[in-house]
């Protein structure tokens, strides 16, 4: 009765999503062991062994898993997984590619952003946008998990001590290769991690206004820049600012929402947010109905005005 | 090359779902149903390759009830070339899907097939890197671009922070985001025309697939409302709201 968390990390680094993921692994099992599958990967392994409440660290190098592909990564899952109950990933673009291939080797259900663990059979998740949560039960002997990490406070960094145990890599058929990687270069918090987030929607009316208007408040801030689904579409910002159904799910302690009318795909993203802010033209736009503080304005002459009192 | 995209039949995006009284599920009753948006953009997506004369047939497939043939019907007015409804009245989940639509790939010795990242129900994300695992091929999730050349496809996936690009030998399996492309309207002499194309039902048992459900849901509840703010006048407003009362600047 162990559980198994599968490290979110660029070799160098742990990224913060899986320390979310180790606390809801900690309330299916006392036990939870990480894996760091990478290459190179010391740096990420001993990352892992200081988060508190793990028992070991198991690192697999290798240079077919040093960019995270999902068949390769999903081999050496599957060589450890018959020794644990429970795998989990962070909800992340990697643990929602790589989870699934697990899950069906392993011809087990996968348990997909899960926000509560309510026993270590038994689950909440969202489904239809957030809209419901349905609570289900697993009687798989292993339970395959995505977590969602706006569910779980994160366990702390420090404070642990746990042994890293290497482990040789499995084979995998090779019949995928990494390319390259083109990623979106930014001084500013990486969006899922953010305190603060700046969205802004199809009020804005154009990608130039977006740079103009919402970069200069994000920056005023320290805040990280997030978009509407309708303001990706129209092409204003890249598919990876987008919070939504379908986007990134956040949780800041301050969501500030720009020309955003506020559709329940853009609402399921980010409702879980501490105090959320809006300011749109049309006093009737859904998104007054989540937010802590409203204010009906232009969005063109508020905006400046808030970015210049911010000082 | 033959390709295969799978449709499923969701609630239409546009309808708020309502939690039943009885905590069993949510109401579906009389609500509008559509084709799952990204496996439009998987439609699509096949239909590009095959007028780029990369794809020779696209076959469509959909698992559920009866009613599952207005959304083959769709795909086949978008382009694809003929159907396949796997009928069952029963509850469906993703290994289960994948399950199926592995049965149908390895009788129809598709070198391609396209899914939608996540249907917009049970938001699962699951099914097309099931149906690789299954299958023991490669899978461009999440993909932004495909490209087709001598049995490799070059896909472009959207990752957390930016873009990243995979080359993978044919077969393979890809997931639809929403930037991949932009689903044509349908035409009315296309739906005319998509009439005449056929549609061949087979049940799970045909396929030998067990289609149990793995997961029991025990209730589905409404989520926790987030009761509404206040209003503010003006900037300096807010701006006294959030530095004295919120105290998150």
């Amino acid at each position: 009765m162990a559980a198994l968390v599968i490290a979110e990390h660029d070799n160098l680094s742990l990224k913060a999503a899986t320390l979310n993921a180790v606390a809801a692994a900690l309330q299916c099992s006392p036990e939870v062991d990480i894996l760091v599958a990478g290459n190179q990967s010391d740096a990420a392994a001993q990352a892992a062994a200081q988060i508190a409440g793990v028992r070991k660290v198991i690192q697999i190098d290798a240079p077919n898993l040093a960019d995270q592909l999902a068949e390769p990564l999903a081999a050496q899952i599957l060589a450890l997984a018959s020794s644990y109950t429970h795998v989990l990933a962070p909800a992340t673009a990697n643990g929602k590619n790589v989870l699934p291939r697990v899950a069906a080797k392993l011809d087990v259900a996968q348990l997909s952003d899960v926000t509560k663990v309510v026993s270590p059979d038994t689950f909440d998740r969202p489904i239809y946008a957030g809209n419901a949560i349905a609570t289900v039960q697993s009687s798989d002997p292993i339970k395959i998990i995505t977590v969602r990490t706006t569910g779980f406070d994160p366990v702390s960094a420090a404070g642990g001590s746990a042994a890293i145990e290497k482990h040789a890599v499995a084979a995998d058929a090779g019949k995928s290769a990494f390319v390259g990687r083109e990623l979106t270069k930014s001084d500013r918090p990486e969006l899922t991690a953010a305190k603060i987030i700046v969205s802004g929607g199809r009020g804005l009316g154009s990608g130039e206004k977006y740079q103009e208007l919402i970069a200069p408040l994000a920056d005023k801030l320290g805040a990280a820049l997030g978009a509407s689904r309708a303001a990706v579409d129209a092409g204003y910002v890249p598919n990876d600012y987008q919070v939504g159904q379908t986007g990134k799910i956040v949780a800041p302690q301050l969501y500030v929402a720009v020309g955003i009318s506020g559709a329940i795909q853009h609402l399921a993203g980010m409702k879980d947010s501490k105090v959320i802010v809006a300011i749109n033209k049309d006093p009737e736009a859904p998104i007054f109905s989540v937010a802590d503080y409203g204010l009906v304005a232009d969005l063109f002459t508020a905006v400046p005005e808030l970015t210049k009192a911010l000082g | 090359m033959k390709i295969l995209v799978a449709v499923k039949r969701v609630v239409d995006y546009n309808v708020k779902v309502r939690v039943k009284s009885d905590n069993s599920g949510v109401d579906i009753a009389n609500v509008k149903m559509s084709m799952n948006p990204f496996d439009e953009i998987a439609v699509e997506e096949a239909v590009r390759l095959k007028e780029a004369g990369v794809a020779t047939e696209i076959v469509v497939v959909s698992a559920g009830p009866t009613q599952c043939q207005e959304t083959l019907r769709t795909a086949l007015a978008i382009g694809a070339d003929r159907a396949i409804l796997v009928e069952t009245e029963s509850e469906l989940q993703p290994l289960a899907v994948a399950k199926l639509l592995k049965a149908l790939v390895d009788k129809e010795q598709a070198q391609m097939m396209i899914l939608g990242k996540q249907a917009i129900d049970d938001d699962s994300n699951q099914t097309g890197q099931m149906l690789a695992s299954l299958l023991d091929i490669p899978q461009g999730t999440f993909a932004s671009q495909v490209v087709v050349t001598d049995g490799k496809a070059s896909v472009t996936r959207e990752v957390d922070g930016g873009l990243e690009t995979l080359a993978l030998t044919l077969p393979a399996v890809i997931t639809t985001d929403l930037r991949l492309n932009e689903p044509r309207y349908v035409t009315l002499p296309n739906i005319m025309k998509a009439k005449k194309k056929v549609i061949d039902i087979v049940k799970p048992e045909d396929l030998g697939v067990d289609i149990s459900p793995r997961l029991k849901t025990i209730k589905v509840e409404e989520p926790p409302k987030r009761s509404a703010g206040v209003m503010v006048a003006d900037v300096a407003a807010l701006i006294e709201k959030l530095k004295n009362e919120a105290k998150v600047i």
